[in-house]
This record gives structure tokens, C-alpha cells and sequence, in this order.
């Protein structure tokens, strides 16, 4: 197949369309494996989500007249990455320390989160509105030398974002440190049997910070994530790509190379719910625009329905710990 | 309920009101800091306006607080029901919006075969059972299946989100100019006179509350719910499986059957909800098609966290968030942004899990006093003898 004809153009611009709605899906479902495998239910990605993108998109719309390109992307994701972890001390806190109903402080979180961002994008915005506007000056349209591989190259390192790779980066230190680590085996063990774990000497409550702290920050970077290549402008909503995240990981199975794959399934549906009338095979079927948007959700609902047979969460997954019980 | 038990019950209640009581005072203590924060000078005013809440509107107001309530309650003990039962419905939005618009079709359509005065209730049972409906699925892919609840909620409220906009594009109820569905002033929820009691007066003109005869309709479903729950069998498995989901089975509980249920009566809890809120008449809401998820839905979860699940302390919860979120209505007379209420009612769902702990604590101190003055009764008799 040549590069120029057939259906070939058509399938570069859907994968590279994909890897918008996928990639943010991918960093936020992994927070939320680090914390669900730690033995905390993390119901508050959507809101770190927004507080993530809020923060770092509040510091590009201040730094955009001094700033532009990768450098202000890095320190976006950095600053995404620390408050995601500073918003997500309090569910920590009280999930692990108080051991309260981990859907209780996720539930506040969840609420906070849009008021905190419209409330401080009201008053601090020289225009008082809640919107807050950023050029878009990220978009790699071709990474050098890579982008010039054949069939590779237009897929992943044309019209792309450096926080594609950051995902895929994320990706496999997630399952290296999961499955190849002394921290992960770990943080496994105090998600399926804390008792188990304390008793040859690990740190719960610690290991459980960690989880739940790691979910902090990729939720934090997947809601930046998630903004900048589909908006120029960010209104204190994430789209419920969060609750989406939390699918994606329970799709996933709690298992990284699973929720990569869910996140791509789930990416590749919603893209071509989305870019359907850009697809003439697709356009001139008879089929409303709504259907095609709630195909994705219904997809995954089926898709489910024939794999969950033997679907099992960590089995400490919501439980708290007291040491006192053990 | 021998004396000692009821006393015991009226202690825990009267901590559990203590704790929450406390949770609402650093709520507002932490708004209070928001508002000196951000205007110093106002911030007295301010924290007055939020405390009066549904007051600052007068008798109008507090009507309000009512309107706005109605469907917090049916959404709050959707979720709550569900919570007593072990299962996490985050899916009240969908449930919603389908129960809504069966609830308007049925009202815009059913009016040859249904005398005037029941189209109301007709469109209401129709909303109820449509929720219920849509409740059911994930209740039959969790229970038959092993489908997590939590992800086929998710995927039902935005099947259920672009499922409606579809058919109310398609269907005799949609106002292609606004963009909306139709009035539905002929199946709207009887008023039961309470716009006659909550109306403030602007020079002559009288400006009644929407408030209308779904509260009476939303309190009811709330004490029902309660029956079912602590006074029969039924209730009383639903609870069993959602306390230890294994001991009930291995008691002879068809645990999916449960499971089943429950979501479905949630889904036509949160159905009635929308059905309350669309059979609106002209000027009343409409269900507007934009593709985003109900939001009311979601209010459900804190309302049900805020009363324990417990369907009369849901009423209450329900009642206060209305009545707070009225304040923040008018705090923006002194030009604060009524986002703080948000923010005050996440704090104080977040400290109510404190309280929770509290309340144990309380409950174990307490039964080691028991233990010790039993103890004690013990050895006097033993000396006695």
C-alpha cells in the first residue's frame, strides 16, 4: 500500500487522533491500578484530574508571553504531577490513617475539585470568567528523523505530542515497577492481604501512601494531558474522562499491558464516534450521529459482559488496615 | 426494644447528629476562611448570607429549598439504597435522564386514554418504571455476568445520555428552535397549593416559588424506602448481603436476586427524580440536548454520604444542601462566587468521615463502660451471696 492513496491516509489520522483520547486514559486508569493494587479505591481521579489541568494550565496561561514549546509542557506536567499529589493527601489520610469509607473522602475530592478551580479561576482571572484560555503551542507536526520512518512514523511521530511518549514512558516503568520491583511486590501484597504483608515486615500504611500518592500524580498529568491537544481553553471539567479512567482500569483487569489495551480499545471507538464523517466507508452508512457516540460505551459494555466471567479486584481493594485487628 | 436498648439507640442518634453537627461547623469555619481570603471586608455579611441559606429569600426562598431538595432526596436515597445493599450506584445520572424523558413522552402522548387530572401521574409512573428499567441492566450484568457495577453504571448513564437525545430528536416532544423538549404544562406535578404558601410579594406582583407537590411525592418514596429496608424481610437481605455478601449466602440469600433489585428500585428512585424535575410546567425546566451527563445524578452521592444512607437522615442532608446551595444563590449579591458552597459541603462530607470515627469511638468506649459496670453488678451479687 502506498502512502498517499486508499484507505491509508484515512488510518494515520484516526490512530493519531486515537492517541488523544487514549494516552490520558492510559496515565489516569495506571494511577488509579497504583492505588487500587495498594489496597485504596481512588473514586477521585476525576477530580485530581481537574485540579491537575486546572494548576498547570493556570501556570501557562501566566507563563505563555515568556514561555512556549516542550520546555513550558515539562513544567506543566511537573506542575500537574505535584498538586494531583498535594490535592490527593487528604483521601490518603483519611482512607489509610482514619480508615473511613474510602468513597466518602473520594466523593469530597469529587466535589471540590470544579469549585476550587472555578472559584480561584473567577478571582484570580483579570476578566473574572471561569474559563481559562492557552495557546497551543506543543504540537510536534513532525518529530525529526523519526517522524520520516515509513508506516511507523506518520502513526506515532507525526501531528504529536510529547506526552504521547510520556504515556507510553509511564507505561513501562508502571508494569517494571509493579511486576519487577521490591516496592511493587509490595504494594501487591497490602492490596490482596495486608495481614500477610505486615507480617513479614512490610509497611502498610507507608506502601499505601505510596500507591495512593502515585495515583496523585498520573491522575494530575493525565487531566493536562487530556486537555491540551482537544481544547484551547479549560473549563473546570475533565468530560468524566476520570469515572472513564476508573472503567478502563476495572476493563483492564488492575494489570498494566490490560489497561493499555483498554485504553486503546476504548481510544479507537471514541475517535471514530468522533471523526466518522471524516471516514467516507463510515459516512455513508445510515447511522445517526448519536448512535455513533454512544457506540464506545456500549462496546466496552458488551466487551465486558463476555470477559468479566472471572473478573476478581485486589482483594483488599477498599478495605482499610488496622493494625490493631490483625 | 427493652429501655436500656432504646436509650442506647437514642445516644447513638443523638452522636451521630453531634458529629455531623461538628462536620458542618469546620465546613463553615473552612468557607469563612475562603471568603476573608478573598474579600475580607464582606466576609462577616457573607458567612451570614450562607448560614440563612433558603432564609434569605423569605418564605419564596424557603420554597426553593423545598424545589431544589425534591429531587437531591430521590437521588440521595437511589445511591443510599444502594450503599445498604453493597453496591456503589454512580449510575442515578443515566437513570435519570431516561426516567425523564419516558416521563415527558408518555405525558405528551398518552393524554386519549388518560383523564387530565392523572396524566401527571401517569407520566410519573412511567419515569419511575423507565429508571427502573434502566437501572436493571447494570443489575443484570453484575449479577449474571460479574460485571463491575461501578464501570456498567458509567457506560449506561452515557448510553443513557445519548439514547435520550436521539429519541427526543426523533420524537413528537422535541422543540427543534430551543433545542429542548416540549412544555409540558398538561402533565405537570400538581402545585397542592404550596405556591399559594411560598411566594414573596414584589410591589403587587406575586412571586411564588417553584415549588410543587414532588416534595410530598419524594418524602413519601424516603419513608417507604425506610420501611423496606428496616421492616421487612426483603430489606433486611438486601442489608444482610450488603454487610458480608458471603455469610448471606451461605444463609440461604439469593444474594443475586439482591443485587438485581436493588439496583433497579435505585434506578427507579432516580427515574421518579427525573420525572419530578421535567413535568414541569411553561417556564419549568426542560431537558435540554447537549451532551452532558445529568448533574443531579451525581448530587445524589454526596447527599447519601452526608445521611449515612439511612433514608430519613437522607431527607435531612437533602434538605440542607438545597438550603445552603440557596445561600450561595444569594452570596453573590456581595459579589462571591457561589462556588464556595461546593467547597463547604465537600469539606464537611470529608469531615463526616472523621465523625463517623468519632461515633465508633464513642460506641466502643461506651460498651467498655457497659462491660465494666456489668462487671461490677456481677461482683456485688457474687458477694451478696
Amino acid at each position: 500500500m502506498s502512502e498517499s492513496t486508499g484507505a491509508w491516509p484515512i488510518i494515520v489520522f484516526l490512530i493519531q487522533q486515537m492517541w488523544y483520547f487514549s494516552i490520558p486514559l492510559l496515565i489516569v486508569a495506571l494511577g488509579g491500578m497504583f492505588s487500587e493494587r495498594s489496597g485504596v479505591v481512588n473514586i477521585a481521579l476525576e477530580g485530581i484530574m481537574v485540579i491537575g489541568a486546572f494548576t498547570s494550565l493556570f501556570l501557562i496561561n501566566r507563563l505563555q508571553d515568556t514561555m512556549s514549546g516542550q520546555g513550558l509542557l515539562c513544567l506543566a506536567l511537573l506542575a500537574a504531577a505535584v498538586s494531583g499529589t498535594l490535592f490527593t493527601l487528604p483521601h490518603a489520610y483519611a482512607s489509610i490513617n482514619l480508615r473511613s469509607d474510602q468513597t466518602i473522602s473520594g466523593t469530597a475530592l469529587n466535589m471540590a475539585a470544579p469549585a476550587i478551580a472555578i472559584y480561584v479561576a473567577r478571582t484570580f482571572q483579570e476578566n473574572h470568567v471561569q474559563q481559562v484560555m492557552f495557546r497551543n503551542t506543543f504540537r510536534l507536526a513532525s518529530a525529526p528523523i523519526l517522524g520520516d520512518i515509513p508506516f511507523v512514523g506518520p502513526l506515532l511521530f507525526r501531528n504529536a505530542y510529547l506526552t504521547t511518549y510520556i504515556g507510553f514512558a509511564i507505561l513501562i516503568v508502571s508494569y517494571i515497577v509493579l511486576y519487577k520491583t521490591r516496592f511493587g511486590l509490595r504494594l501487591r501484597a497490602c492490596g490482596e492481604h495486608p495481614q500477610a504483608a505486615d507480617s513479614v515486615g512490610v509497611n502498610v500504611y507507608r506502601t499505601r501512601y505510596a500507591g495512593v500518592l502515585i495515583s496523585g500524580a498520573l491522575a494530575g498529568i493525565g487531566g493536562l494531558v487530556f486537555v491540551i491537544p482537544t481544547s484551547t481553553d479549560f473549563n473546570a471539567t475533565v468530560s468524566g474522562y476520570g469515572f472513564l479512567a476508573l472503567a478502563v482500569l476495572i476493563f483492564g483487569q488492575w494489570r498494566p499491558l490490560r489497561i493499555f489495551l483498554a485504553a486503546l480499545f476504548f481510544g479507537l471507538m471514541k475517535t471514530i464516534a468522533s471523526a466518522y464523517s471524516g471516514v467516507p466507508a463510515l459516512k455513508t452508512l445510515p447511522i445517526p450521529s448519536d448512535i455513533y457516540k454512544m457506540a464506545p460505551y456500549a462496546a466496552t459494555l458488551a466487551a465486558l459482559a463476555l470477559t468479566s466471567k472471572r473478573s476478581q479486584a485486589p482483594r483488599a481493594s477498599g478495605e482499610p488496615y488496622d493494625q490493631g485487628s490483625r | 426494644m427493652d429501655k436500656r436498648g432504646r436509650l442506647s439507640k437514642f445516644g447513638a442518634g443523638l452522636t451521630s447528629a453531634a458529629s455531623s453537627a461538628i462536620a458542618i461547623l469546620v465546613g463553615l469555619a473552612v468557607g469563612f476562611i475562603i471568603l476573608l481570603a478573598t474579600n475580607p471586608g464582606q466576609a462577616v455579611r457573607g458567612l451570614g448570607v450562607i448560614v440563612s441559606g433558603g432564609f434569605n429569600g423569605g418564605m419564596k426562598g424557603l420554597g426553593q429549598v423545598l424545589y431544589y431538595a425534591t429531587p437531591l432526596i430521590l437521588t440521595g436515597l437511589s445511591v443510599g439504597f444502594c450503599f445498604k445493599t453493597g453496591l456503589f450506584n454512580i449510575g442515578s445520572s443515566g437513570q435519570l435522564i431516561v426516567g425523564a424523558f419516558a416521563g415527558i413522552w408518555v405525558g405528551a402522548n398518552a393524554a386519549p386514554w388518560i383523564p387530565a387530572p392523572l396524566l401527571w401521574l401517569a407520566a410519573l409512573l412511567a419515569a419511575t418504571l423507565a429508571g427502573a428499567a434502566w437501572g436493571a441492566i447494570p443489575g443484570l450484568f453484575k449479577s449474571l455476568l460479574n460485571v463491575h457495577e461501578v464501570i456498567a453504571c458509567i457506560m449506561c448513564n452515557y448510553i443513557g445520555m445519548y439514547g435520550v437525545n436521539f429519541l427526543i430528536k426523533n420524537s413528537n416532544v422535541y422543540d427543534p428552535l430551543k433545542n429542548q423538549t416540549i412544555d409540558m404544562t398538561r402533565a405537570a406535578i400538581p402545585k397542592a397549593g404550596l405556591d399559594r404558601i411560598f411566594f414573596s410579594l414584589k410591589g403587587r406582583f406575586l412571586d411564588a416559588s417553584s415549588v410543587n407537590g414532588g416534595i410530598f411525592i419524594a418524602l413519601a418514596l424516603a419513608i417507604a424506602t425506610s420501611v423496606v429496608l428496616d421492616r421487612t424481610v426483603f430489606g433486611y437481605e438486601l442489608k444482610a448481603c450488603g454487610l458480608n455478601r458471603f455469610a448471606s449466602r451461605y444463609a440461604g440469600i439469593n444474594e443475586k436476586r439482591g443485587i438485581f433489585l436493588s439496583l433497579a428500585i435505585a434506578g427507579g428512585l432516580s427515574g421518579a427524580a427525573g420525572g419530578l424535575m421535567y413535568l414541569a410546567p411553561a417556564g419549568g425546566l426542560r431537558i435540554n440536548v447537549i451532551e452532558t451527563l445529568a448533574a443531579q445524578g451525581f448530587n445524589g452521592i454526596p447527599v447519601a454520604l452526608l445521611g449515612l444512607s439511612n433514608p430519613i437522615g437522607i431527607i435531612f442532608s437533602a434538605l440542607f444542601v438545597a438550603y445552603i446551595e440557596q445561600g450561595g444563590y444569594y452570596l453573590q449579591r456581595l459579589e462571591y462566587m457561589p462556588e464556595i458552597i461546593n467547597i463547604i459541603i465537600a469539606v464537611i462530607i470529608y469531615f463526616s468521615a472523621f465523625a463517623l470515627l468519632m461515633r465508633q469511638a464513642v460506641g466502643a468506649a461506651r460498651s467498655r463502660l457497659a462491660r465494666r459496670s456489668g462487671k461490677r453488678a456481677r461482683g456485688r451479687e457474687a458477694g451478696r451471696a
